[in-house]
């Protein structure tokens, strides 16, 4: 069995209006030095498969097929071993 | 001519039925989208609503179920598709057109009767509007932010593909107040704004009835036949 993380994040063209709602009550509560937040997404996948490798490389495919949205975000992922 | 409305968990498909029903006296039917054969309607209205909870993103499940491929295939054969509000989010997912959706750049979920301006009536849905016109629709969204690229911005105005556009006030922060836009062909329109929730005066407008009877038009004089 394998673990996928993948990190799901707005590219960094794309406005993020929740990060700049979140930025701004972090000023409230006094960060005054927050300059950005930007929010992302964060998924856990769990996965059959005989190798690392190809569970890796149905992890790009599932991303670029659905779990993420190519016009405004981007995608990275990391995949490990678990018993 | 005949409707079909492709119902997904959390649609609210009604409201296009009943425009279809009540505005053109036309056959309509709602559609499971576990079915993937629309092959015996003319037009395919994709409803506003949240399908499946909105989870992932608005639209992106739906994009990926089996009715789509219908979809795709009556879009490349011609027939006229429309994605109202979550319809226009599927359309988007599904690549059919376009951009992608973000959030209201205030966060809110706005509902309200927008002022939109008919940008285009060179296209099966807006030919009985005058281009110009000031047409009040009723919105209903949290993420009707409509987002692309300059690259593809320059393609919607070069191709006239831009068919509403907000006027007095942008509800959602779209691109250059973007309300609604259709493919390079013409028959697939995508659109935030909800004109089957605009066909009777106590509705507060009825200003959606000349989009559904411009298709009825479009789609007698290109060879319909009841």
């Amino acid at each position: 069995m394998f673990k996928a993380i993948i990190y799901v994040t707005l590219k960094e063209s794309v406005l993020d209006p929740q990060g700049v709602a979140v930025q701004g009550s972090l000023h409230t509560l006094g960060f005054a030095n927050v300059k950005e937040v930007r929010i992302g997404k964060r998924l856990e996948v769990l996965v059959e498969g005989e190798s690392k490798q190809q569970a890796e490389e149905q992890v790009k495919v599932m991303c670029e097929k659905l779990l993420a949205n190519p016009v405004i975000e981007n995608y990275t992922y990391e995949v490990e071993e678990v018993a | 001519m005949r409707f079909a409305v492709p119902v997904f968990p959390g649609s609210n498909d009604m409201d296009a039925v009943h425009a279809i029903e009540d505005v053109l006296e036309r056959p309509v039917t709602a559609v499971w989208h576990h079915e993937s054969d629309l092959s015996q309607y003319d037009a395919i209205i994709i409803p506003g609503g949240c399908s499946y909870g909105d989870y992932l993103r608005p639209g992106a499940l739906a994009a990926r179920s089996p009715i789509m491929e219908g979809v795709q295939k009556a879009a490349e054969q011609g027939k006229l598709v429309i994605g109202i509000s979550n319809g226009f989010q599927i359309l988007l997912e599904s690549g059919l057109l376009p951009g992608a959706m973000r959030k209201n750049d205030h966060l809110q979920f706005r509902c309200d009767i927008a002022t939109l301006i008919v940008e285009n009536n060179q296209n099966p849905f807006t030919g009985h509007y005058q281009v110009g016109e000031r047409i009040r629709i009723p919105i209903a969204h949290a993420q009707g932010n409509y987002y692309c690229d300059e690259q593809t911005l320059a393609e919607l105005k070069k191709n006239n593909q831009i068919v509403f556009k907000y006027v007095d006030e942008n509800p959602n922060g779209s691109v250059e107040g973007i309300a609604g836009i259709c493919n390079k062909r013409g028959n697939v329109l995508g659109m935030m704004p909800h004109p089957e929730r605009a066909i009777v005066d106590w509705m507060g407008t009825s200003d959606g009835v000349k989009l559904f009877t411009s298709m009825l038009r479009y789609w007698e004089e290109n060879g319909g036949a009841e």
